[in-house]
């Protein structure tokens, strides 16, 4: 490293961590540097940060990394072991299943990706909106959310998979219908603490409407604690969205996904277990990033703990 | 008429209720609140949600006039509020229909299936809480020491795997490598209905029939899923315990306890742990409801005849009078659950009283 590069990234050092950051975006610069910092010295977490980046790349560039096509029918090759050919060996229908597991981190980041986009506003829409405006619309909220929470998320998305029809699709909307109550009840928790500080009072005061509070001063404070949820939350999205695929109710076939192929690798089990030990140890991977990462943000957010 | 004054609070003769009878009454409004919203929520599912539950009854090929008679007969015609009134009156009292794919009302179906999934979840609590209160509790004594890592490790994993592979994996290796269980089901297939049914439990009615090859020949079959089943309470358990112990000792009372001259054990089992038994009750309430959820999973892997094998096999065939049942049993569970833990929570922590 030169003497100047040091220079200059002792300055971007110090423009990271100076006392009183000159406007907003050198501030949210340093509380995402400050927050790096903390998460890195948590070595599991940073595990947890690698591992996704992996998997995000493997997505990415699935067509440059698979050996073969996750759709071609080599019925000639069908359940081989794993050999130079076939990393892994070949499925039911001769299809590489190194290849299908490659494509099937698509399926998994898409199925996840989706959620948390759908989820996280929805979520903290309904709980901001709840905390703020307390009364009536708090308690029929709260009362719905409840209702959605007393069911286990798995048996919820069943049902409503079963009512809306078996697809990709449909999976992703019953996972999210069934996991946003969890995030409205922290963003309507931590509403409650904000809704009666002096700055919501002060801009009240200057006449803003009320969208525009809830909008614009409350839900940005809300934010991070629910970004730390919904990244808690990936990991079991990911075992749902496995088991539903396991059930033959999230992704339909070809679609290469990791619950789908357990499944179809369960009828060949005694003599090729090696099919079904895979696509688990996939979205197991997955899941325990997904969990190391959220552990490491709620630890970073949460010193006492 | 009565006079204003009649209508004044009159202190003496009013309804004296005892103390505990206000949050009671509270609980149990906001109780039947929760099991209405449940009701409509199921309700909305399964008559609102897909776009045609004629079809799904009749068929996509049937004529008009069955189509149209049909339609009269599920009294899909009528506006929709008379159809939840309609479908409220069947679920309260307990006509849940007729399972399309076993040709049985579902509540007879809901009789048989239940039993078998209570006895998995039982034997998975049981592994679960024996052996995640003593992995808690030795985590937190040794904070920060190997055997902490090893315990947040496990459940870490625990938390991650998925446990329909976890299931598969055991068949594989404990099964049919080492032969060691049994396989898939609850017993093997010539004791299947060797002993009379009493209380639907394979494992209590064949030791209350002293028949002990049956009884073997379930545990045998009941061990790997229940072990699979409880390894994932387990997780949740530990974690728990750990946490709860943590909080107790860092307290002031642990540290006289200890300045006493107290055992370490003593203070461990006899000081903090007996702080904690109330918070961990709850904890496994929890665990319990949410082993409905595994077993639905580890139920299909095993072939095993319970709630979770039946909730599937329906939802496989759109069967969505056995879907709703089964959705509307799993919900009133959790929400008996948290009822008992709350009122675990009055009833063993004297401070709430």
């Amino acid at each position: 490293m030169t003497a100047h590069s040091f220079e200059r990234n002792a300055s971007l050092r110090s423009w990271l961590l100076v006392e009183a950051p000159q406007s907003g975006f050198q501030a949210w610069m340093q509380s995402f540097y400050l927050a790096w910092l903390r998460l890195a010295a948590n070595p599991l977490a940073v595990i947890g940060v690698v591992v996704l980046l992996g998997i995000g790349l493997v997505a990415l560039m699935a067509p440059w990394i698979a050996t073969h096509s996750p759709f071609d029918q080599v019925l000639a090759d069908r359940l081989q072991r794993p050999s130079a050919a076939h990393w892994l060996g070949t499925d039911e229908l001769g299809r590489d299943v190194f290849s299908r597991i490659v494509y099937g981190a698509r399926t998994t980041l898409y199925i996840v990706g989706l959620v948390a986009v759908i989820v996280g506003p929805i979520g903290l829409c309904i709980g901001a909106t709840a905390g703020y405006l307390g009364g009536w619309v708090e308690a029929v909220l709260m009362r719905i959310t409840d209702i959605f929470l007393s069911f286990p998320s798995l048996i919820l998305a069943l049902a409503f998979v079963s009512a809306l029809g078996p697809s990709l699709d449909n999976a992703i909307i019953a996972i999210a219908l069934s996991s946003w109550p969890g995030i409205a009840r922290l963003a309507r928790a931590e509403t409650l603490t904000i809704r009666s500080s002096d700055y919501v009072d002060a801009v009240r005061v200057m006449g803003a409407s009320t969208p525009r509070i809830i909008f614009k001063h409350v839900m940005p404070m809300c934010l991070p604690s629910v970004v730390v949820r919904v990244t808690l939350s990936m990991a079991s999205v990911a075992l749902t969205a496995a088991g539903l695929g396991f059930l033959g109710l999230g992704a339909q076939p070809p679609t290469p996904e990791w619950g789908a192929m357990l499944s179809t690798a369960r009828q060949y089990l005694l003599e090729h277990w090696y099919l079904a030990a895979m696509p688990g140890l996939a979205i197991l991977t997955v899941s325990l990033a997904f969990n190391l990462f959220g552990d490491g943000l709620r630890d970073m957010l949460n010193p006492r703990s | 008429m009565s006079s204003l004054t009649d209508l004044a609070p009159r202190r003496n003769t009013r309804l004296r209720l005892p103390r505990w009878a206000a949050p009671a009454l509270r609980g149990g409004l906001s109780v039947a609140l929760t099991l209405l919203g449940l009701l409509a929520l199921t309700f909305f599912i399964g008559r609102v949600l897909p776009f045609d539950p004629i079809a799904a009854v009749v068929g996509e090929k049937a004529d008009a006039s069955v189509y149209e008679n049909v339609r009269t007969k599920l009294g899909l015609d009528q506006p929709l509020y008379i159809q939840f009134v309609m479908f409220l009156r069947d679920m309260l009292s307990g006509n849940f229909g007729r399972a399309i794919f076993t040709g049985n009302p579902v509540a007879d179906d809901l009789r048989h299936v239940i039993p078998a999934t209570v006895e998995l979840a039982t034997v998975a609590i049981v592994i679960g809480s024996g052996l995640g209160i003593p992995f808690g509790v030795a985590a937190a004594v040794y904070r920060g020491k190997p055997i902490d890592h090893a315990v947040r490790l496990l459940s870490l994993i625990g938390h991650s795997v998925p446990i329909f592979w976890l299931g598969l994996m055991g068949l594989i290796v404990f099964y049919a490598w080492l032969g060691w269980v049994g396989g898939s089901g609850r017993v093997d297939i010539f004791y299947l209905d060797a002993v009379p049914k009493r209380t639907g439990l394979l494992l209590v009615d064949s030791a209350l029939a002293g028949d002990w090859d049956v009884f073997v020949s379930a545990a045998r079959h009941i061990i790997l899923p229940a072990l699979l089943l409880g390894y994932s309470s387990m997780a949740y358990i530990s974690r728990m315990t750990r946490s709860f112990m943590l909080d107790q000792l860092s307290q002031e009372y642990v540290t006289t306890a200890r300045v006493k001259g107290l055992s370490r054990r003593r203070v461990v089992w006899g000081h903090a742990f007996r702080n904690v038994l109330v918070q961990l009750a709850t904890v496994i309430a929890i665990s319990y409801g949410g082993l409905l959820e595994g077993a639905v999973l580890t139920e299909t892997v095993f072939a095993w005849p319970g709630f979770g094998q039946y909730l599937t096999t329906a939802l496989m065939i759109g069967d969505m009078n056995a879907v709703l049942a089964c959705t509307l049993i799993v919900g009133l569970v959790f929400i008996c659950l948290n009822l008992i833990t709350d009122l675990l929570y009055r009833f063993l922590d004297p401070r709430t009283r």
